[in-house]
């Protein structure tokens, strides 16, 4: 049996271009590159490679990267960085109700040290409205917050709109783009973004290593002191394995996205959408049908709950996830799918399936094949039916 | 998510007594939907004895597995003996459940009873039991011993 991964939003794999380059900094290039001798050099180089390479994923200056120990590091360290720095000048944040925890327990937390937060909430396809947006700034508004894609369910946000607004009242706009750094074209120098935090597990490079684009001019203060690497804002030895494998993730993203392979992806996921809104029934996709990423299909199936489905598909080997609330080991299903209005009951039957690089046509029609009888099993078991 | 042991698994892949009954002589509705279970259990009883049992159930594995073997359990008891099953019982048959999945279990044992109650509402001529999906969930409940996942 050909097991096929469909969790790509959780994590990819390293891709073995990506492995070759890091295995050297294991091993026989071990330098601290703070050090002045050849070993050191060596290393160094390979840290300013890596940094233009992610740079130039974003069509950034190299200076205006800095890697962190990954993307919730870095949204702390955009977050805190910002309030830290310019709560003399104003203490309002503003954000959005679907953000990664790693934004919003960091915001509702700047809440609690005396900040005052603003949480938009979405529409029902997990936007942000554009006017809301505007009417939340407030004078003492330093730093606007929005996610640039949602990991659970896909929808690309109207970052442009609300980076524009942000530069017309002097504010600054941060966005997580860990779900859409590596997937999605990016420019900074044609986006009104302050600063963006990537993660490099996310597009086929290591765990454990992210990045923060800070745009020049722009003074954040650090989390970590110490030692000054990272241009001061992130103290410690680096981790140059990761560092490495980042700068290869982000060379092997930015081909991906020159050679259309994201086109060849986004049509296997509209065969994917497509074929389960039309072999199942009562099935809703959850996100925006275009704004989303191009990997990513989420759905809810009414009448049977996440957790379920997720353990039916693993045995015939599909990796998915789910938002119900046995899947978040909390009481509550996702509060994305709450956010966007949806009830507690439909919440629980959430399933995501994310595609990555090597998805194939034939595994779409293998989970087009396999999971309608598995939803129906498990609603032929279901006290919930249609019109009960 | 949680992880199951083998006797789980294989009563969740394979549960038994799954299904609406037709003319039931009790049912029983219990758990919540917006905490992500539902089970309901039908019942047949012939000279005081539970003839045939089967079970509806909107929820996750440890649910389905905990109503399949309960099910199992009670089928052919003296309804007197199915209301001496306890949950600790039912995650016992299945060789333990995770800490956080208790509930299941709990509910198990609530949906039988609900059912008995049920049923012997309707002997006396009383109207039948309404569905109690207005439950607090078992995990809201403070101080239960199960923790909460977190």
């Amino acid at each position: 049996m050909r097991r096929i991964y469909m969790d790509h939003s959780a994590t990819t794999c390293v891709d073995p271009s990506v492995l070759e380059k890091m295995l050297p900094f294991f091993s026989e290039k071990y330098g601290n590159p703070n050090s002045v001798h050849a070993w050191g050099r060596e290393v160094r180089t390979a840290i300013d490679e890596a940094r233009a390479s992610v740079a130039r994923l974003l069509n950034a200056e190299p200076r205006e990267i800095l890697f962190t120990g990954g993307g919730s590091e870095a949204d702390n360290l955009a977050i805190k960085g910002v309030a830290e720095s310019f709560s003399g000048k104003g203490r309002h944040v503003i954000t959005s109700a679907i953000e990664h925890h790693a934004v919003l327990d960091t915001v509702k937390w700047l809440g609690k040290e005396g900040f005052d937060v603003t949480i938009l909430p979405v529409d029902s396809e997990g936007r942000v409205r554009v006017e809301d947006f505007r009417a939340a700034i407030r004078p003492d508004t330093i730093l606007a917050t929005v996610m640039y894609a949602n990991n659970e369910v896909g929808t690309v946000q109207p970052i442009r709109e609300l980076g524009e607004i942000c530069r017309e009242k002097g504010i600054l706009f941060h966005t997580d783009a860990v779900q859409a750094a590596g997937h999605l074209p990016l420019n900074v120098r044609d986006l009104p973004v302050d600063l963006m935090t990537m993660a490099a597990h996310k597009m086929y490079g290591p765990k454990g290593v992210g990045a923060l684009y800070v745009r020049k001019g722009v003074r954040i203060a650090p989390l970590v002191h110490g030692g000054g690497q990272e241009f001061g804002l992130r103290s410690g030895t680096e981790n140059t394995a990761g560092i490495v494998g980042f700068g290869a993730a982000a060379e092997l993203a930015a081909r991906r996205i020159a050679n259309g392979e994201i086109d060849k992806e986004r049509r296997l996921r509209d065969r994917l959408i497509d074929g389960v809104l039309s072999r199942i029934e009562d099935v809703l996709l959850t996100g925006h049908r275009t704004e989303r990423l191009p990997f990513h299909a989420s759905f809810c199936i009414r009448y049977i709950e996440g957790e379920a489905m997720l353990l039916r598909l693993d045995f015939a080997g599909i990796g998915a996830s789910s938002g119900s609330a046995c899947t978040s080991g909390s009481l509550e299903p996702s509060y994305v799918l709450l956010a966007m209005g949806l009830d507690h009951a439909t919440a629980h039957g959430s399933l995501r399936l994310t595609l990555g690089k090597d998805t194939t046509e034939e595994d779409i029609d293998t989970i087009l094949n396999t999971l309608p009888p598995i939803v129906e099993n498990l609603r032929a078991m279901s006290p919930f039916k249609k019109n009960a | 998510m949680s992880m199951y042991n083998e006797k789980v698994i294989q009563a969740f892949m394979n549960p038994k007594n799954v299904g609406a009954m037709e003319n039931p002589d009790g049912v029983g509705e219990v758990g919540n939907p917006r905490c992500g279970d539902v089970m309901r259990i039908y019942l047949r009883v012939r000279d005081d004895r539970i003839e045939d049992i089967r079970f509806e159930t909107f929820g996750c594995a440890a649910a389905i597995a905990t109503s399949s073997t309960a099910t199992e359990m009670v089928k052919g008891k003296t309804i007197e003996e199915a209301l001496k099953l306890t949950n600790r019982e039912v995650a016992e048959a299945l060789g333990g459940l995770p800490p956080e999945k208790i509930h299941c279990s709990l509910l198990a044992e609530e949906g039988i009873r609900a059912a008995i109650e049920d049923y012997r509402r309707r002997r006396q001529g009383l109207p039948p039991l309404p569905p109690r999906h207005d439950a607090v969930c078992h995990h809201d409940i403070p101080g239960m011993e199960e923790g909460h996942g977190e």
